[in-house]
């Protein structure tokens, strides 16, 4: 990271870990949910935020001395939902089949809490270069976890990885479903992603005990 | 600073702007993408019609496969030989049958004497002549739709059913192969009389071996989509046995 002052950097490491918005300010917990049954659209959907969130925080930033403050929230969703829609047009004239996968959760970015809350707590108070890495670090944290808990359900669930078979072919019982193994259809059910983001701050909290409340 | 932006008038002016600026932004990404969507919901009805009359890229039992987004429309001039549409007693051939809403459609002939145009495709495959027809009903949250492929003697040869926003896991699974297939070989006439086919809880015949038992296997917590299945079959499919029924004769 040459390129950024280490303050900079900062903004972009704290949310992989010591700070990720899902696994310690628990935010944005009802996408991670609902679109990680598998590893693409899981995929599709943190590139959406990280695009979202990367250039809302900056138009807000660059906004934040002209916003008046009675409507700011107001201002805030517009220009959420502005660069959601657009996101949504785009996946549906060239990634048909993907939007149709996520369906109402690209909707759903715009109350994702994370963005309104980096716009909020971040983007209204800083300049654009230090509010747009603060909004890629955050997105990235986010996607960090998605990807994780994508990996798991795919893995354990369908037994693919993107789609494709990794374990072997369940009906013809080759690979590792020769020995007996099963597919866990459990892990296709949304609230086994809780499940997983549970193990993961569980994991995270007892190497840095600091994270722990009281 | 912070006084100039307190003030009402500022505000309001500030809101009008910024609702300029997006609109027309918004309008000017919405119409510059819109062939291609449109484009792209083409394809996929392209891609539902041939899945209910078997062509599709299906492998053993697994998921559902469509014909791939870059071939949808060749295969389609290849196996789908005529698109007519029904009107009344009049059955006309049209090219862009397929683009009909039905939905559009069905809201029309509920105002007065309008006479509802049906759209039918006529396909080929191994020789035989398939009728597919679109079916649009309710299910619990929002609409179901499909189309069902059937021969001259309506009997099932495939299913397609599709929708917005059944629950996951459970009314949803009316997209799944394991749901749609059940209806292959299903009869829709009993000695000529329009009987439809429900989708049955306590059905006798789980296993779904009987085929002129006018049902399937209902899906288990799925009670309403069900019943919106067999509602919608019933009420759709029976616009089209009067024109089918002229074929055998």
């Amino acid at each position: 990271m040459g390129l950024l002052s280490k303050k900079d950097a900062k903004l972009i490491k704290d949310p992989l870990l010591d700070d990720n918005p899902i696994t310690i300010q628990v935010l944005g917990i009802c996408s991670a949910l609902a679109i990680t049954a598998q590893l693409k659209p899981s995929i599709v959907m943190a590139v959406s935020v990280i695009f979202v969130l990367g250039i809302g925080n900056v138009v807000i930033s660059l906004m934040r001395n002209i916003i008046p403050s009675k409507i700011r929230i107001i201002v805030q969703l517009i220009v959420v939902a502005s660069l959601v829609i657009i996101v949504d047009q785009v996946l549906k004239a060239y990634a048909y089949e993907l939007s149709k996968t996520l369906s109402v959760f690209v909707g759903l970015i715009i109350t994702n809490c994370i963005i309104m809350g980096r716009f909020e707590a971040f983007a209204l108070g800083n300049g654009p270069w230090r509010a747009f890495l603060d909004g890629i670090g955050n997105a990235l944290g986010y996607a960090v976890i998605l990807l994780a808990v994508g990996f798991f359900r795919e893995l354990l669930g369908s037994g693919t990885l993107f789609g494709i078979p990794v374990l072997g072919d369940p009906i013809e019982k080759t690979g590792l479903y020769s020995t007996g193994y099963e597919n866990n259809g459990f892990m296709l059910m949304p609230p086994m992603a809780l499940i997983i983001v549970g193990l993961i701050i569980w994991v995270q909290r007892s190497r840095n005990t600091t994270l722990i409340e009281d | 600073m912070a006084n100039k932006t307190d003030k009402n008038s500022y505000t309001i002016l500030f809101a009008i702007v910024m609702v300029v600026i997006v609109g027309s932004l918004l309008a000017g990404f919405a119409s510059g993408l819109k062939p291609r969507i449109e484009a792209n919901e083409k394809f996929e009805k392209q891609q539902n019609i041939l899945y209910a009359m078997g062509i599709n890229n299906n492998v053993g039992t697994g998921d559902v496969a469509f014909i791939s987004t870059d071939s949808v429309s060749e295969i389609f001039s290849k196996f789908i030989t005529k698109q007519m549409v029904i009107q009344g007693d009049q059955a006309t051939e049209d090219e862009e049958a397929y683009l009909i809403d039905i939905k559009k459609e069905s809201t029309k002939a509920k105002n007065g004497d309008y006479q509802r145009r049906l759209p039918l495709f006529i396909g080929q495959k191994d020789g035989s002549e398939l009728y597919i027809m679109p079916v649009r009903g309710k299910g619990l949250w929002d609409a179901i739709w499909g189309f069902v492929a059937v021969d001259k003697e309506m009997i099932v040869q495939g299913v397609y059913f599709d929708h917005k926003g059944e629950t996951p896991g459970l009314g949803a699974e009316i997209k799944q192969r394991y749901f749609m297939d059940d209806f292959l070989g299903e009869q829709l006439l009993d000695n000529g009389a329009f009987q439809g086919i429900k989708v049955a809880k306590g059905n006798n015949d789980p296993k779904n071996l009987v085929k002129d038992d006018y049902e399937v296997d209902a899906l288990a917590g799925a009670t309403i989509t069900g019943d919106g299945v067999s509602a919608m079959l019933k009420k759709d499919l029976a616009m089209y046995v009067p024109y089918l029924k002229t074929l055998n004769n």
